[in-house]
């Protein structure tokens, strides 16, 4: 049992994470987001609208 | 006569669900405590009593108030917040110099009659008030604010952040008296006993669905990355937590109850949780900080949005594992141990990688440094999570451990992380948060800031300092043979040559409490909208016309 747990965790867990890995570079690096990164960064800077606040 | 009545704003749907929670709770307790099998249960039943009864108190209170719009963000349940983490802070810290002074002067606070002001009661009193009352509290506070400003959303669930906000520190008291009477499942960063696990568990799930429900009706199409760090600890906490706390109580009216776990499972449940509890709790949670209130303060975006993708699914996927390093040498099996190990040393990677871009956040802007304290004590705690990042993984290494487990040297490295890191980016997020809340122009002052950081700095310095002399030379006291292959220092010997380093631990402690102390008070003077006469203000300064 422990042995093919380790097997399994040896191979389909690396690939498994690498693959994860992967996907996360592409979703992160590709050209298409840029732009959308480019807009999300600046959130935090441009919430400054004088909303009403209560309570 | 109908016309004379006074408006009143009654309950909605929120409001009604919070009541009848609360009033069949106190109807539970009320039962509880008149059937209580331990002086202990019956005390906390009354906890209880009081906690909700106050609560319906408070919401027929709302309710009878005149009605009033509510279209802005919410912003008293964070300032409400801003006090609670300030006032566990200082406790949680007060605390810990007590607990320091014990250590050095054994007989300090020791009476035979009363059991509570003893290391081992006052021991747990410390670590869970600084992590999750103060940290708590400050993770709490600033979610709410951050999550509706990315957001351009108020806070979802009417009333439920405010349940939210009273039921943790609700949980907290619980905990706390609970530590100082003796209730205790003897789990490390999770001692309270079954019932008050099972309130803080419907409180955490209202706390998610709070936050979900702020980011479902976002006005943002991106949900930015301060969020996503606070929603991997809201949940992974929550995961940790249920995980950890299964157990069966001894009986339904009594405190004492037994884990799910036993021997080397239960150990392994424990530092999965106990780690992770770093990890989500004191690390993502306290990221997310750093990528709404850095920024923020240094007036730029952050370095990469890109590398902070990277930074996060990389950080939450390699954490998980990392729980194993608690127990080298141990009867885990080896294999297990290594796989902690490993994942430990691949924390360095995102861990790095997300310091690297809370500091070059600041390029073109290091100036800011020189003028702004509150932007240095930021980023002064990104460069201590860098350090205690570093130094964590070189101690998960099987070698090491051997060397610094079970010693002073773990105790530096989690101050260094603790107050350093997780205290330093919640000082500046509460310097931040405190004008903004109250809309003061600036800070009462901005000298008074400087005091507390490099008071506190000192203090931080000697404390993880005096661990690592004292921690490895107690390692390699322990581990020294003599020539006849017995052990060279009896154990009591090693405890004598650690006493000047507690002494000047203690110091060090005390140093940081007492910028806590500086820290109240300026922000207390700032609430009420005062400014210290006579300070230049450099960035409230107006911008010179350009012509002559």
């Amino acid at each position: 049992m422990y042995e093919k747990l380790a097997s399994f965790a040896q191979t389909w867990g690396l690939l498994l994470f690498i693959l994860a890995f992967v996907l996360v570079l592409i979703y992160a690096l590709a050209p298409g987001n840029k732009k959308k990164f480019d807009e999300a960064k600046r959130i935090p800077l441009e919430d400054d609208e004088p909303e009403e606040e209560d309570r | 006569m109908a016309n004379t009545r006074v408006a009143q704003r009654g309950l909605g749907t929120d409001g009604m669900l919070i009541a009848l929670a609360l009033g069949i709770g106190v109807f539970y307790w009320l039962f509880v405590a008149a059937r209580a099998v331990d002086p202990l249960m019956s005390f906390h039943a009354y906890v209880f009593i009081i906690g909700f009864t106050a609560g319906l108190f408070g919401l027929v209170m709302y309710a009878t108030t005149p009605p009033a719009e509510e279209t802005g963000y919410q912003t008293a349940v964070v300032k409400a917040g801003v006090f609670a983490s300030t006032f566990w802070g200082i406790a949680g810290f007060l605390v810990g110099v007590i607990i320091a002074l014990q250590l050095a002067f054994p007989n300090l606070l020791y009476f035979d009659a009363l059991g509570w002001t003893n290391f081992g009661r006052l021991r747990p009193l410390h670590t869970s008030a600084v992590i999750f009352a103060f940290g708590g509290n400050v993770l709490i506070a600033t979610s709410f604010y951050v999550v509706q400003r990315t957001s351009r959303a108020r806070l979802a669930g009417g009333l439920a952040p405010w349940f939210v906000f009273w039921g943790y520190n609700l949980f907290i008291v619980v905990a706390a008296t609970g530590y100082l009477a003796g209730v205790t499942q003897s789990k490390e960063y999770a001692e309270p006993e079954w019932y008050a696990d099972l309130w803080l568990t419907i409180v955490w799930v209202v706390y998610l669905l709070v936050f979900l429900g702020t980011i479902w009706k976002r006005k943002e199409p991106h949900i930015y990355v301060a969020n996503w760090f606070y929603l991997s600890f809201i949940v992974t906490i929550a995961m940790l937590h249920i995980v950890n706390n299964l157990a069966l109580p001894v009986s339904l009216t009594g405190s004492k109850s037994y884990s799910l776990f036993a021997g080397v499972q239960d150990a392994l449940t424990q530092w999965w949780y106990g780690h992770n509890a770093v990890g989500f709790f004191l690390t993502t949670g306290f990221l997310a900080i750093m990528y709404y209130f850095i920024p923020k303060r240094a007036e730029r975006p952050v370095y990469s949005y890109r590398l902070s993708i990277v930074h996060f699914w990389s950080l939450i996927f390699i954490y998980i594992w990392a729980g194993p390093h608690h127990l080298h040498y141990t009867a885990l099996p080896e294999w297990a141990q290594t796989l902690g190990m490993t994942f430990s040393i691949m924390l360095w990677m995102p861990s790095w990688g997300g310091m690297i871009n809370g500091l070059m956040t600041l390029s073109g802007a290091w100036d800011k440094l020189r003028t702004d304290p509150v932007l240095r004590m930021l980023v002064v705690s990104v460069a201590f999570y860098g350090m205690s990042t570093f130094e964590g993984p070189v101690m998960s290494v099987r070698a090491v451990n051997s060397l610094s487990h079970y010693t002073d040297w773990t105790i530096g490295h989690v101050h260094s992380g603790a107050l350093g890191w997780v205290g330093y980016i919640s000082f500046g997020a509460l310097y931040c948060l405190v004008p903004w809340l109250w809309k003061r122009k600036d800070l009462y002052s901005r000298a008074l800031v400087e005091w507390h950081f490099w008071i506190s700095t000192l203090g931080i310095l000697l404390y993880i300092t005096s661990m690592w002399v004292s921690g490895i030379m107690q390692g390699l006291m322990w581990r020294a043979y003599n020539d006849f292959g017995f052990l060279e220092f009896s154990f009591v010997e090693t405890v004598e040559a650690m006493h000047p380093y507690y002494i000047i631990r203690a110091l060090g402690g005390s140093l940081f409490l007492i910028g806590s102390f500086i820290m109240a008070y300026n922000l207390w003077r700032t609430a009420r909208g005062d400014l210290r006469a006579g300070e230049k203000r450099p960035v409230m300064a107006p911008q010179p016309a350009l012509a002559e």
